[in-house]
């Protein structure tokens, strides 16, 4: 029997109130506006993987990020953590062990760190959220080794961010994510702030340490290059949904929804062998108003009648999860 | 054939309380008539810098020391600002990175574009108008006759780009200086933006210099690259000769570290270190410290670029045989 996986969303969906205010809706004859941001996600994350979510801007990937680590609340369905329903919990003694285990790496390492605290002091946050280390040369001692885990000296811990390139940051943030001992990480879009050879060094100490420390990650990027270097499963999202879930070798040699197809046509062709490429058409359209049938439709060459009006549903294709109602047309 | 754009030993610095710091250090390039220039490198190397100097728009206190830049054989750097405008608009047109910053909330599109050919051209206001609307159906825009009155905050990043570009061609310009033009965009219209700034210089022969941090946005754009590293140029050839065969060993640690799609899975290959800021250049070839191949004499003496097969690159792995032949080098 399979074992149960570490994390799992069960039809997770976040809203969020758009509309205009009181008065303009008064004087307008408005009514209430709502975006869904993520729309009925179901997903498991495995213990010990890599599972990557891609897609563009306003696909919901970091609003699902936000909800995992509890800085937001879905609006409905659940994330479950080694099968505790997180949303369940009410109080701060019943939320905390879980906090410990899940941490965040945000995307922008200038604005993640409190400019007025030394490294050590934020490094030790955690720890100290947790009653984890008491304070005295314990504690010391601990930040000193997360720094050397990631690449740091421990002499750093008495400088300020300011004092730091935007790769030594994102070291930093990787140390503090590390602190409280946690099982899951959330990255989101952890190098895309940084140059291509700070972005390989970071990478590279991601992978180190999921070795050294169990971790399983979700790992959100735009950059399907990146993705295909860091995952094990990726999952492709749209406007909210899923529209593909497969394994990375299969999704990057075998995509079966037509945007994954258009997101790998888009990439630059490092080889210059001159490969076909199908052209890429339109723009994600407005989340306030997703087209009818499948969100796709609008930008799909192979969109039908039946993609107009039906919303497909995620299936089972030789392996991977598709919702497309043309699964095999990507292919050709 | 003449060179379009001639840059000659260019020197940018920047007064500092501890003396000036040298952010751009005798960096030489031509661009010829239609061909685009592709210039990499990452943040700090002075890239942009090198752009701005060329459309005289560096913002002070940093200041171009020595060095020229010519247009058609014509030095361009020493002109009086009311010159200098003219020149900008009519000859070189300029895409920046953020769209936003580039267009005028207040007025609609169209205000914008005549503005700008009537200030260039001889057009009549109503010719202006219908010049502003081939403009835009040329950069992509559908119905331009009705988005031509709508304001910037109707249309979309990619659209906001597409407008922007229209202005850079408003006057025919011979040279286009865009600076990291597709980085603010998602992907797919990434690609977008790529095909028709590649479609412009098919129809119209308008010479580019590409400035990005994005080899990829080389590889699919530029006839040329030149990298850049520590405010110099390092390496400077034809793209695929340079992606393919890179004899920099910064450059080769470059295409090293960026992910590519297919292949081992597994670590990136990295360059230990960061680049050094301008202030703690080091001696002779400012890569010495993280390079695996350093000499004695990198550290001592500064490589100038010189010729390594179809490339020419600043180092003394290439150099030191060229020295060998002339007598009188700077060794003998």
């Amino acid at each position: 029997m399979p074992e149960a996986p570490l994390v799992r969303t069960r039809g997770l969906v976040r809203q969020f109130d758009v509309s205009s205010p009181f008065l303009t809706r008064l004087l307008q004859g408005q009514g209430r506006r709502s975006l869904k941001a993520v729309d009925g996600l179901d997903l498991e994350i495995r213990r010990g993987e890599t599972f990557a979510l891609v897609g563009e801007s306003g696909c919901g990937k970091s609003t699902l990020a936000r909800m995992m680590v509890g800085l937001l609340r879905p609006t409905a369905g659940a994330i479950e953590f080694e099968g505790v329903d997180l949303s369940r919990l009410r109080t701060r003694a019943e939320q905390t062990p879980f906090r410990r285990k899940i941490q965040m790496i945000f995307q922008d390492p200038y604005s993640s760190l409190n400019p007025r605290w030394r490294i050590r002091h934020i490094i030790a946050e955690p720890i100290r959220t947790h009653h984890l280390i008491a304070k005295g040369p314990a504690l010391d001692r601990r930040v000193a080794e997360l720094l050397i885990q990631v690449g740091l000296s421990p002499r750093d811990g008495d400088k300020f961010p300011h004092e730091f390139s935007g790769g030594q940051r994102q070291r930093i943030s990787i140390a503090r994510g590390l602190a409280s001992n946690p099982e899951f990480l959330v990255c989101d879009e952890p190098t895309s702030a940084l140059d291509v050879s700070v972005q390989a060094q970071i990478l590279n100490l991601l992978k180190d340490l999921q070795r050294s420390h169990g971790l399983t990650y979700l790992f959100i990027s735009h950059n399907l290059a990146v993705v295909y270097q860091m995952a094990d499963r990726v999952g492709v999202m749209y406007l909210g949904k899923l529209v593909e879930l497969a394994g990375v070798e299969e999704l990057f040699t075998r995509p079966r929804h037509p945007y994954t197809r258009m997101l790998l046509d888009t990439l630059p062709d490092l080889s210059m062998s001159g490969r076909h490429r199908v052209r890429v058409a339109g723009e994600v359209p407005n989340p306030i108003a997703p087209p009818a049938g499948c969100p796709f439709h609008p930008r799909c060459p192979y969109a039908h009648d039946r993609c107009r009006i039906e919303q497909p549903e995620l299936r089972n294709h030789g392996g991977s999860l598709v919702a497309c109602h043309l699964p095999d047309a990507a292919l050709q | 054939m003449r060179p379009l754009l001639s840059v000659r030993n260019l020197r940018i610095e920047l007064p500092t309380r501890h003396g000036p710091v040298v952010a751009v250090d005798d960096v030489s390039f031509d661009i010829a008539p239609g061909e685009v220039l592709g210039v990499v490198g990452e943040s700090g190397a002075g890239k942009s810098l090198t752009g701005s100097a060329i459309i005289g728009l560096l913002s002070p206190p940093l200041r171009m020391t020595s060095g020229q830049i010519l247009l058609d054989g014509q030095r361009i750097d020493d002109l009086p600002e009311e010159r200098m405008r003219r020149i900008r608009g009519r000859q070189i047109g300029a895409v920046f990175q953020e769209p936003l910053t580039s267009l005028n909330p207040l007025y609609t599109i169209g205000r914008q574009l005549t503005e700008t050919i009537e200030t260039h051209t001889a057009l009549t206001p109503s010719q202006a108008r219908t010049r502003a609307i081939e403009l835009l159906e040329e950069v992509g825009i559908p119905a331009a006759d009705r988005r031509i009155d709508s304001y910037t905050h109707e249309f979309s990043g990619g659209m906001r780009q597409r407008v922007v570009i229209a202005l850079a061609l408003c006057a025919n310009p011979r040279l286009i200086v865009a600076d990291e033009p597709t980085t603010a965009l998602d992907v797919s219209v990434q690609a977008q933006i790529l095909a028709l700034l590649k479609s412009l210089r098919a129809r119209h022969g308008t010479a580019m210099m590409l400035i990005t941090h994005d080899m990829g946005v080389i590889a699919e754009a530029a006839d040329r690259v030149a990298v850049m590293y520590a405010g110099r140029l390092v390496e400077i050839g034809p793209v695929r000769e340079v992606i393919q065969r890179p004899k920099h060993p910064y450059t080769a640690g470059l295409m090293g570290s960026i992910p590519k799609i297919g292949g081992p899975r597994g670590r990136l290959r990295q360059i230990e270190g960061t680049m050094p800021g301008l202030a703690e250049i080091p001696t002779g070839c400012a890569f010495h410290p993280r390079c695996l191949q350093a000499m004695d004499r990198c550290r001592r003496d500064r490589p100038s670029l010189a010729p390594a097969g179809r490339v020419h690159t600043a180092c003394w792995l290439y150099s030191a045989s060229v020295d060998d032949l002339t007598a009188g080098g700077p060794d003998a």
